[in-house]
């Protein structure tokens, strides 16, 4: 029983310590904010979304028509509709990186501690 | 030492609560190193419980009766593995296993998503953290593995149809499964309390999700083949509650992994996924609690317990938190697009997704009925297999045409023009078999004819694509042909491994629909020398011997089998009676056709004293491709959970360049 209680009490060291390690590590930080997301990193994330899916969406289509499972007809109907969407999800995407971002910086240098 | 695996739970449960209040408050007051510890306590979790494992493993390998769980559920003559088997056998083994998974998971979703979406996971620890505190206090409180009593000579020994090998990895396979539909559950909820609800939620949880649907679907076929081996009634599948109890879930997680595509391509069915992911977590909870609470008699039920209450009360707040989320978080949930065409892919996901969705609702009414109409009338009604099989139909077989059409048809709009262009030699192919199928007899059952059709045609659309693929590729460069396959998997492996999982569908099809719709079944008593005929096989009842092994007294009739003019050697049926456990198992007797799939099936039902025995033989057509369809079904996961590189080169240059740095 006594080799339990060690074990036990070791354990619970070893989880406090473990738990206990940011603190530990830096007593005194510089700054202890979390780097969260401010609206217009969230628009822009947003926007970078919508570009990607606009070129795999484009990506995909050019690749099925190759194989043939996506007909002339089908392709000829998408491909545009798909480009015009990935041109505008690149121009949104320039138009908000134009605009400065709080701080005046595009896309402030926040953190990566966390 | 019971002492230390108490703490240990103990320590575990702390941990909980730390890394639920912490983590709330980090995530709230935008405290980064609170945030961090709290990730910490997730991961100490994983230790401590880790811990509490190692001393209940202990105890059971070393047979410490003095363990009340150990006394309860082995034997000093059970085997082994199975000693180590009944870790998951009974009530308060299992549920540690869940908060061992449970945080594993916990720690492994915390760590590997929180350098490239790290302000999400500040958010989804909390969640988890909330799962793990029910877990780890029912271990605790209620349903402690470490209770201790004055040791017996002997342990009670384990249920007969357990010990089985099958028993080694259908539980944990499950438990994998139910447990791993905690991560995108805590993911969802993190993105709603959050408002991050982008992309990351669904990129950072699909492998978790895709594994744990994997490892239910792999389960639950173990499972099937264990009751078809071991539980000796004939069949594999009986809609057992506790096995729909699995069955469920993984529909709905089989509906979620479809319309998922459908939000990462178009941005439509956000609230609809959501749902779905609060859906297959609830009916894990739920799968749980049936298996565990007692509430209904099943031969996969092993435990009577009060945990029932718990549960309930759980799955009930779990349920309310989380639909209260969604309705606050609507306005940021709602779709930038909308379904342009009845006729496209997107369209053909979402018919799929509502055929899921039907087909698991109804079984849950199916689950739930008796318990209803007990509470209600004071009399339990069952609803019988008719009522199950007829609704796998309905709703089966459309959906098993939809695996070959949706992933033919274009995103947005197809025209009907190019899906007669598209669907022209898959339908041929379809119409072929079915006609042959027709000549050769097949029409005795109309289901099982369709089914087959259908196979034929899904089969017909997956050959094209691989091929079709392939070409595009060697015309694209690719050195030969075996590159160009391979590369073309490589470069799209959740598009080719789905396709790889589709096939496997397919098998299952076929072999259920084979060994459902037109199976032959007969019966005789039989004395020795006697014999009875079953299609083309005849069986001849030659001897009966009897021998004690360690733990069992095992009897054994011997046939003999003929095909036609064929000597096909001989066969063995017959009854185990376990000393220890004092219960009597069948064990039946099963000869495997590698070519045809097909199964010559016998139980001795009745062995009487004099040696007549009551045989009861199936013949079971291609029941075989089901087990088959097992295999190909983890072939198709395995590429489809493949790591892509390419993808995680872009989630960090995405999270770049919006200038949060990727790191952990």
């Amino acid at each position: 029983m006594t080799a339990a209680f060690v074990f036990a009490g070791l354990l619970a060291i070893l989880c406090v310590l473990l738990v206990a390690w940011p603190f530990l590590r830096e007593p005194e930080p510089e700054s202890d904010s979390l780097d969260e997301l401010d609206d217009a990193e969230r628009r822009r994330l947003e926007l970078l979304e919508a570009r990607d899916r606009a070129l795999a969406a484009l990506k995909e289509l050019e690749f099925d028509h190759r194989t043939g499972t996506i007909s002339d007809e089908d392709y000829r109907a998408q491909v545009g509709l798909l480009r015009r969407d990935a041109a505008t999800a690149l121009r949104d995407l320039e138009r908000a990186e134009a605009v400065p971002a709080p701080g005046g910086e595009q896309g402030r240098p926040v953190g990566g501690r966390t | 030492m019971p002492e230390l695996g108490r703490a240990a739970l103990v320590v575990t449960l702390g941990l909980g609560v730390y890394a639920l209040i912490a983590g709330a408050a980090a995530a709230r007051l935008g405290r980064r190193r609170l945030a961090l510890s709290a990730q910490n306590a997730l991961i100490a979790a994983f230790v401590s419980t880790l811990v509490a494992a190692g001393v209940l493993l202990t105890a059971l390998v070393r047979h410490d009766f003095s363990f009340s769980y150990v006394a309860r559920t082995t034997s000093k003559a059970l085997p082994t593995p199975y000693t180590v088997s009944a870790f998951w056998g009974g009530q308060e083994g299992s549920l540690l296993l869940w908060l061992l998974v449970l945080t594993a998971f916990g720690a492994a979703a915390v760590r590997l998503n929180r350098g490239w979406a790290k302000s999400l996971v500040v958010w989804v620890v909390p969640v988890f953290a909330a799962v793990i505190v029910f877990f780890s206090f029912l271990l605790v409180a209620v349903a402690s593995p470490f209770a201790t009593q004055v040791a017996p000579a002997d342990g009670a020994g384990m249920t007969p149809s357990l010990q089985n090998p099958y028993m080694l990895a259908h539980p944990p396979l499950l438990y994998l499964g139910y447990v791993g539909l905690t991560v995108p559950f805590a993911f969802a909820m993190g993105a709603l309390l959050s408002g991050q609800l982008d992309e990351r939620w669904l990129v950072a949880t699909r492998r978790f999700t895709l594994f744990a649907w994997t490892a239910l679907g792999i389960g639950q076929l173990l499972g099937s083949h264990w009751a078809y081996v071991e539980v000796g009634w004939g069949g594999y599948y009986a809609w057992d509650p506790v096995e729909n109890a699995a069955l469920m879930p993984w529909l709905a997680a089989t509906a979620f992994l479809h319309s998922v595509m459908i939000q990462e391509r178009r941005g439509m069915l956000r609230i609809w996924n959501v749902l779905l992911v609060i859906l297959a977590f609830s009916l894990a909870l739920f799968g749980t609690f049936l298996t565990r609470s007692g509430v209904v008699n099943s031969i996969h039920s092993f435990t009577q317990s009060s945990i029932g209450a718990w549960f309930l009360a759980f799955i009930a707040i779990s349920v309310a938190v989380s639909l209260a989320l969604v309705f606050w978080r609507l306005p940021l949930l709602r779709s930038p697009t909308r379904l342009e065409s009845p006729i496209s892919r997107e369209a053909a996901f979402l018919y799929n997704n509502l055929l899921l969705l039907a087909l698991c609702l109804t079984i849950l009414w199916g689950v739930v009925y008796p318990m209803l109409s007990e509470a209600v009338q004071g009399e339990s009604v069952v609803l019988g297999r008719s009522y199950y099989d007829f609704f796998l139909r309905i709703f089966g077989l459309p959906l098993l045409l939809l695996m070959g059409v949706g992933p033919l048809i274009a995103w947005r709009r197809a025209s009907l023009r190019s899906l007669a262009t598209t669907f022209r030699w898959p339908t041929a192919v379809a119409l072929a078999t079915g006609a042959t199928l027709l000549v050769l007899g097949a029409g005795s059952s109309v289901p099982g004819l369709v089914a087959y059709t259908f196979s034929a045609f899904v089969l017909a659309t997956i050959v094209l694509e691989f091929a079709r693929g392939t070409r595009a590729r060697k015309a694209l460069g690719a050195t030969s042909w075996p590159r160009a396959f391979t590369s073309l998997i490589a470069r799209n492996r959740r598009r080719y491994g789905g396709y790889v999982v589709h096939a496997s569908i397919v098998l299952l099809a076929v072999g259920i629909a084979g060994s459902s719709a037109f199976d032959s079944v007969a019966e005789a008593r039989l004395e020795r020398g006697q014999s009875m005929r079953i299609g083309d096989y005849t069986l001849v009842y030659r001897s009966l011997d009897e021998r004690q092994v360690s733990n069992a007294t095992e009897i054994r009739a011997t046939l003999g089998v003929m095909r036609g003019d064929r000597d096909l050697g001989t066969l063995q049926a017959g009854k185990n009676a376990y000393t220890i456990e004092q219960q009597v198992s069948n064990e039946v007797g099963i000869r495997s056709d590698r070519l045809t799939g097909e199964d010559l099936f016998v139980i001795a039902e009745q062995i009487d004293p004099n040696g007549t025995v009551y045989f009861r033989v199936f013949v079971k057509p291609l029941v075989n491709l089901i087990w088959v369809a097992g295999l190909v079904f983890l072939l198709g996961s395995v590429i489809a959970l493949w790591p892509d590189a390419r993808e995680q080169r872009r989630l960090v240059s995405r999270e770049g360049e919006i200038g949060v740095p990727a790191t952990s």
